[in-house]
C-alpha cells in the first residue's frame, strides 16, 4: 500500500501524547505539521532519528511548524522513551485500535505490526503537501522536511494563492 | 546520490594539501562512541595516501543525548581561534572516555591556551553559532548522524572501516585519474 500522496486530506486523530492528554490534528490547524511515523521506540535507527529531530527542531520552528512522532507504542512507552532521549516534542500513541492512524496514512506494516518510517508535511489547511517513505532501516535525516517547509513557505506568500485560501482570523 | 550543499570553504578546518585531490570531510561528534573509533582509522586513512588527502571537520553535535558534545565543540573552535584546532580536536577523542569541563581546561592549558579566555568563550557560548551552522549545513545535505563522511562532494555510504574506506577513496582516486 503506497503511503498518502500530496494533495491528499490530512487524516485526522485525537491520539494521546502522555497517558493523560491528547493531541488531535485539528488543533494544529493553521500551522504547517510534520509528522514522522517510525516503527517502535527504542530501536537504534528510531533513536537517531529523534535525536536528529530533536537538535533540528529550532530550525522547524523557524516555520511555525510542529512536529509530531508516530508508532504503535503505548503513551507510557513513549513517556519513558521522551524522557530517556530527552526529546521536546510529542510521541503520539497509535495503540488503540494498533496502528489505525498508521493504516490510513499508508503507513502500516502489516506483516510487522508497527508504522512504516514514513514522513508527512501537512500543510495549514490540513492538505498533504509532501510525503516521503524511507527503508524501514534507514535515518531519512531532516533535509527532505526542511525543504518541504521551506517550499511551502514560498507558496504562501504568492498572493493569488493566499486569496483561495479560507480565512481563519475571520 | 546524497552530494554535499556547503562546499568547503577556507572558514572550514582543513588538515592536509590544499590542492590534494581527494577531500575527506566528517562530519562528526565528540562525544559519538562511533566517531571515537572512526578518529584512529581516519589517522591511518591520512598516514596511507599523505598529500593526496586532506580532511575536513565539520561539527554535528546531537547535544540532547550527549551532554558533553556541545561544550567539546565550543572548546575546538576556541582553540582554532588561537591556530590549534587540531591538537584541540585530537586531545579531545584521544580522551574520550573522560569528557569533562576539567578535561578540557587541562587539554587547553597543555597547548599554552588562556583558560580564563577559553571560561569567558564557553559562558558567553561565543562559538555556538558556528557549530550551529555546521550543523545546518550538514542537515541540508542529509546527514543523520555521526560520523558521516563526504568523499569528495558525495556521501560515503558504507562503513567506516579503513579498508572500506580506503576502497572509496581508491575508486574516486582511479576517476578522477582516467577523468584527467
Amino acid at each position: 500500500m503506497a503511503i498518502l500522496q500530496p494533495g491528499a486530506e490530512a487524516p485526522e486523530f485525537r491520539l494521546n501524547i502522555t497517558p493523560d492528554q491528547t493531541l488531535s490534528l485539528s488543533e494544529l490547524r493553521g500551522k504547517p505539521v510534520i509528522l514522522t511515523f517510525y516503527p517502535a521506540d527504542w530501536s537504534p535507527v528510531c533513536g537517531d532519528q529523534a535525536a536528529l529531530y530533536n537538535e533540528v527542531l529550532p530550525e522547524f520552528e523557524k516555520y511555525g511548524a510542529q512536529l509530531v512522532g508516530i508508532s504503535v507504542d503505548s503513551a507510557w512507552c513513549h513517556a519513558a522513551f521522551a524522557t530517556n532521549r530527552h526529546l521536546r516534542y510529542p510521541l503520539a500513541a497509535d495503540f488503540e485500535p494498533k496502528g489505525a492512524l498508521a493504516r490510513k496514512y499508508g503507513a502500516y506494516r502489516e506483516k510487522d505490526g508497527f508504522a512504516e518510517r514514513a514522513l508527512f508535511v501537512i500543510d495549514e489547511d490540513g492538505k498533504i503537501f509532501w510525503s516521503y517513505l524511507s527503508p524501514v532501516a534507514v535515518n531519512p535525516g531532516a533535509d527532505g522536511i526542511l525543504e518541504a517547509l521551506e517550499n511551502l513557505s514560498k507558496r504562501q506568500r504568492k498572493p493569488d494563492d493566499h486569496a483561495q485560501r479560507p480565512n481563519f482570523a475571520a | 546520490m546524497t552530494t554535499l550543499k556547503d562546499p568547503i570553504s577556507p572558514h572550514d578546518h582543513i588538515q592536509g594539501n590544499e590542492d590534494a585531490p581527494i577531500t575527506l570531510l566528517e562530519y562528526g561528534d565528540y562525544q559519538c562512541p562511533h566517531c571515537g573509533l572512526a578518529y584512529h582509522i581516519i589517522k591511518a586513512v591520512q598516514d596511507r595516501y599523505k598529500d593526496r588527502l586532506r580532511f575536513v571537520f565539520r561539527n554535528f553535535p546531537l547535544a540532547q543525548i550527549h551532554p558533553y558534545a556541545e561544550v567539546a565543540a565550543e572548546t575546538a573552535e576556541f582553540a582554532g581561534v588561537h591556530k590549534r584546532f587540531w591538537e584541540m580536536h585530537d586531545g579531545i577523542y584521544e580522551n574520550q572516555e573522560r569528557l569533562s569541563l576539567p578535561l578540557f581546561f587541562e587539554l587547553a592549558e597543555e597547548q599554552g591556551l588562556s583558560t580564563i579566555a577559553l571560561q569567558r568563550a564557553l559562558e558567553g557560548h561565543e562559538f555556538l553559532p558556528r557549530i550551529r551552522s555546521d550543523f545546518l549545513g550538514g542537515v541540508r545535505s542529509g546527514v543523520n548522524g555521526t560520523p558521516t563522511f563526504f568523499v569528495n562532494d558525495a556521501r560515503y555510504e558504507g562503513p567506516y572501516t579503513f579498508e572500506d574506506l580506503i576502497n572509496a577513496i581508491d575508486a574516486r582516486l582511479d576517476a578522477t585519474s582516467h577523468a584527467a
